[in-house]
């Protein structure tokens, strides 16, 4: 599994890039991240997402899917896209630092 | 070398039962979800999902079904065990069935259809209803749920689906 080094710490990463170890993550490596995929500043908005996210990885131990962010995280499906264009469970899933997503929903 | 992505899905939904929608809706979904541009054209029986009137009242076909043996499992029965052809004729096997494949894609978090036209189409997703098929069974656009983006002639639906491969349920 290959090392990355961002915003100063290193840390493993899997073959997506996505973080291998939910704990090495920071708001400043969601930031870096965030700038790689695409997303130049993180708003509330985003943070909202991350946030409802990681909460929901820790509580049931998978990544929320989006119609779970929907109805349980009160962030409506247009948003989402609206706020991690193209590939939003991916993408947000690798800014939060969690695993890639592996539902078909 | 690199395969070049698919930047574009056009799946055409030409079944009413619940296993013939749901195949297309999971796809246009799960393009969207990568980012491709999805175009879903329903016809024919598949004018079924989107009536306002039928769409959370789609069923799992148990007449002439000869696979029902995969729903087996489900009963805690063996994956072999085969489903008799008469039983799926008897008033009340098709509605239980129907209800036994609900409560279980639910518990994977498959939205109903109604919920997920919803999520397809806030995802961007395209949702198109084919016009022959309208005329056909003498409905028109109110009678479709607000989802639908248009009526198409299968002309229409050839210039939408241009440069991306085309699926057939």
């Amino acid at each position: 599994m290959p090392d990355k080094t961002i915003a100063g710490k290193t840390v493993k990463v899997d073959e997506d890039f996505f973080l291998v170890n939910p704990n090495d993550w920071s708001e400043e490596i969601a930031a870096e991240l965030a700038k790689e995929e695409g997303i130049e500043e993180l708003t509330e908005a985003h943070w909202k997402v991350i946030r409802f996210m990681r909460k929901d990885f820790e509580e049931r131990g998978q990544v929320p899917s989006v119609r779970r962010m929907k109805n349980a995280g009160g962030i409506p499906t247009k948003e989402l896209y609206a706020l991690f264009p193209g590939a939003p469970a991916k993408k947000a899933a690798k800014i939060a630092g969690l695993s890639k997503p592996h539902g078909c929903v | 070398m690199a395969e070049e992505k698919i930047k574009k899905v056009s799946i055409i939904i030409a079944q009413g039962s619940l296993e013939g929608v749901y195949p297309g809706l999971i796809m246009g979904n799960g393009a969207r979800m990568e980012g491709m541009e999805a175009n879903l054209f329903f016809t024919f029986f598949g004018l079924n999902a989107l009536l306002k009137k039928m769409v959370n009242k789609l069923r799992v076909s148990t007449v002439g079904n000869p696979a029902l043996n995969m729903a087996m499992p489900m009963l805690k029965m063996p994956i072999t065990f085969p489903f008799p052809t008469l039983l799926g004729a008897v008033p009340g096997v098709s509605n239980f069935a129907t209800w036994m494949m609900k409560r279980e894609m639910e518990k994977l978090d498959i939205p109903p259809v109604d919920e997920f036209l919803e999520m397809i189409s806030d995802a961007g997703g395209n949702i198109y209803a084919c016009k022959l098929a309208m005329d056909m069974f003498k409905l028109s656009k109110d009678d479709l749920v607000d989802e639908v983006n248009n009526v198409l002639t299968v002309g229409e639906f050839y210039e939408k689906a241009a440069g991306g491969p085309i699926i057939f349920i």
